[in-house]
């Protein structure tokens, strides 16, 4: 079975809330929906304070070329404009909605009929994602559009549906895959014919048996569709991973995947570009996962964009006894929260009780240079050596040790047997010497 | 939950430790030993004892009075030290020797560098060099194997394989099966390659070493001694003979897989194997002394940091020329 070629490790995938159906979240009282996402420029707000609002309704305007549109995902009125404290811990910019009633704009089609016909040319399909603001629901949030417009003289000729969902506990996309899977098959082919390639290959890794042989059965029905189990391994869902994996091509150092003839684009953003382009839904909602080992009732759910954390976990059964972390997103790349009164964003992929004793760190002993950091790097670096570099301020030779290609997986913190926080060091070092290197230029 | 912890991404560990891969090279010496203590009997098991209890209490006073840092006696690489230096003594050394080996081995090479992850050479090999120069006599002289002896300093000797091709009497080489399973004379650990070789799997399923430096030293020596032998079969024993005598298997796989004392990555580690087979059989063939695993691993450990430094693993997006 296939896999990528270098590094990578197996933590034990502990996905509770796997086969647990979708659940639709209770409608929020108030949401407060952040104008930035994780990447880009923050959108310029279009509406002012007492404003009523539909759902769908624009609310956000994108701003420049790496930006997304933030559309209203309740009905009400606009409560104030407001910096809030968002899951990535910094503090921006959000529409603070009062919700009243549950109005949707009679443009988006609510019926659940499936719409696969698509007589759309490609720039109207562009368009259609760039307006209904989707970005990259992996957890990145590069705004879809961008990836589906190719710079000049580069082509793509493949595309890569990321399915392989390798962060342990997560399962909203697996619960997607399930339940919307001929919309994501649809889906999937719209984005061909937006980049103009007559082939698409899912990578889905094989701990999701049942998304494999349910999409492959849907699959027969669609044209030039590829489903390709791989081997459960993690990172396999890093972008260029997972184009090795796939078609055993690698990224060169700092380019894109275009370099090398794809676009990659996850299995819950083709989910919400067939919203867009075939039910002219925007981005207003998304699925989440709400688990962790001692999680009364770990589950998936369909959450409004902006609704605070808090009440999603409610619904969920609460923070669980003896709960020490809680994370935004998966156990590898998520970050730590210091409480649920943040809202969901476009990249909110899941919210994971981690218990007291797992929380902890344990106590940091000497680098016995075992090597084992050098075999789980996914990007064949040395982060042992990076670390130590990090920690004494060598720059240079960073840079020349190829500290910009790391991907931040956490691969090589989680196997050292001394406990040594090698990526802790190693991300600081690589925003010292990006910002050396911006400066340069 | 009164308080919740911030910390950065990954918030799992695998659990690994320290402690839980030395505990699994110790594991992984057991066959050895037994076949050890079968043939050596008494003896085996004093000179064992002595070399273990003897490391793990110079760690611990040394951490205690002279270093006073955190006690670090516990992570289990003291009695690991112990353990493959005794594995490396004769059975019938005078135990004042071994006691010295010891210190040397953890004083001098492991404690005075800072302790575990700063030594530049192997210390059981220190200590054991250390002996072998010091005390050439009692080092050279093995007890010929006796199952269940209870003999020890009084042990009737015998020669090693090795001494017996470095005489020139390739008609006294003890039989492939006896090289196999350990009946032949020479230091505790080193008889039995079957019993190293299990050793060495049981390593490798539980991803505690690569395989890289145990298969490039061997192959080495093979291809090196097979040329050798091609050439003049009459002067120099076959490579078979070479792979399976002395020290070289116990070497291959539990010396210069020391974590400390090798290099980081697979091409450093081809660099290494390939160095320390072509030093042995240079040794063997051509030196003063019989074997010279213990020389060729110490050698490559002086090149370990240079080989860090400028052999680099396998980036992801390298195009390879090969």
């Amino acid at each position: 079975m296939k896999t990528f070629r270098i590094g990578g490790i197996h933590p034990k995938d502990n996905k509770f809330s796997a086969g647990k159906k979708i659940q639709i979240a209770e409608l929020p009282k108030q949401v407060a929906i952040p104008l930035s996402h994780y990447i880009g420029t923050p959108s310029e707000a279009v509406v002012k304070k007492g404003d009523l609002v539909k759902v769908g309704q624009l609310i956000g305007k994108a701003n420049g070329f790496i930006s997304a549109n933030v559309h209203s995902s309740v009905s009400g009125k606009v409560a104030k404009i407001d910096v809030q404290l968002d899951a990535t811990g910094y503090k921006r910019t959000a529409v603070f909605i009062d919700v009243e009633g549950d109005e949707w704009l009679e443009t988006i089609d609510r019926s659940p009929k499936i719409k696969r016909e698509c007589l759309l040319s490609k720039d109207e399909i562009i368009n259609k994602i760039k307006d209904a603001g989707i970005v990259g629901l992996g957890g990145a949030t590069f705004p879809a559009h961008v990836k589906l417009s190719p710079p000049p003289g580069k082509k793509a000729d493949l595309l890569i549906i990321n399915a392989s969902e390798c962060e342990p506990y997560l399962t909203c996309d697996h619960q997607l895959m399930l339940e919307k899977g001929e919309e994501i098959m649809v889906g999937i082919s719209i984005l061909m014919k937006a980049l103009e390639v007559n082939k698409a290959v899912i990578g889905i890794e094989n701990n999701k048996k049942d998304a494999i042989a349910h999409l492959s059965e849907l699959a027969k029905t669609f044209q030039g569709i590829e489903i390709v189990p791989l081997q459960s391994r993690y990172p396999q869902g890093g972008e260029k991973q997972l184009i090795d994996a796939l078609i055993r091509r690698q990224v060169p150092s700092g380019r894109l995947p275009i370099e090398v003839g794809t676009v990659v684009q996850n299995v819950g953003t083709t989910y919400a570009a067939y919203n867009a382009v075939q039910k002219n839904k925007p981005m207003i909602e998304r699925v989440m996962t709400v688990t962790g080992k001692n999680a009364p009732n770990p589950g998936n759910y369909l959450v409004r964009l902006g609704t605070y954390l808090s009440a999603v976990v409610e619904q969920a059964g609460g923070i669980p006894e003896g709960t020490g972390k809680i994370v935004g997103g998966g156990p590898m790349m998520g970050r730590s929260l210091m409480n649920l009164n943040v809202p969901m964003a476009k990249g909110s992929s899941g919210v994971l009780f981690i218990r007291e004793e797992e929380a902890v760190r344990k106590p940091i002993k000497n680098c016995i240079r075992c090597t084992k950091c050098v075999s789980v790097c996914p990007m064949g670096l040395e982060p042992f050596l990076l670390m130590n570099q990090s920690e004494r301020n060598m720059w240079t030779e960073m840079e020349a040790n190829r500290t910009m290609d790391c991907i931040e997986c956490g691969s090589c913190s989680y196997t050292c047997p001394s406990n040594r926080p090698l990526l802790d060091y190693i991300r600081y070092g690589k925003s010292t010497v990006g910002s050396i290197i911006r400066n340069r230029k | 939950m009164d308080k919740l912890i911030i910390s950065p991404a990954p918030h799992i560990h695998s659990g690994d430790s320290v402690s839980k891969n030395m505990t699994g090279v110790i594991i992984a010496l057991v066959p050895a030993l037994m076949v050890g203590f079968y043939f050596f009997g008494l003896g085996a098991l004093i000179v064992t004892l002595t070399a273990v209890i003897s490391c793990v209490l110079f760690e611990y006073l040394i951490q205690r009075f002279i270093l006073k840092g955190e006690n670090s006696v516990m992570d289990g690489s003291a009695a690991l030290t112990g353990l493959l230096l005794a594995m490396n003594l004769p059975s019938n050394i005078p135990i004042w020797m071994v006691v010295i080996g010891s210190l040397v081995a953890i004083g001098i090479a492991k404690m005075s560098f800072g302790g575990l992850g700063n030594n530049p050479f192997n210390p059981a090999l220190i200590g054991r060099v250390f002996l072998l120069i010091s005390f050439p006599v009692e080092m050279t002289t093995w007890p010929k194997p006796v199952p269940f002896s209870l003999s020890y300093l009084d042990a009737e000797t015998a020669s090693t394989t090795l001494a017996i091709l470095k005489g020139g009497h390739f008609g006294e080489i003890p039989s492939t099966l006896d090289l196999l399973f350990g009946n032949k004379g020479g230091s505790i650990g080193e008889i039995s390659a079957i019993a190293i070789l299990i050793g060495l799997a049981y390593l490798l399923i539980r991803k505690i070493i690569r395989w890289h430096i145990p298969v490039s030293i061997l192959l080495t020596v093979f291809v090196f001694a097979g040329f050798l032998y091609l050439a003049n079969p009459v002067a120099y024993p076959s490579p078979v003979v070479h792979l399976l005598t002395g020290g070289l298997l116990l070497g291959a796989v539990f010396m210069a897989t020391d974590y400390v004392t090798s290099p980081m990555n697979p091409r450093g580690m081809w660099i290494y194997g390939i160095g320390i087979g072509i030093i042995t059989i240079l040794i063997r063939t051509f030196g003063a002394y019989p074997e010279g695993i213990s020389f060729a691993i110490l050698i490559m450990n002086g090149f370990t940091p240079l080989i860090n430094a400028y052999i680099k693993p396998k980036r992801f997006g390298e195009k390879v020329k090969l």
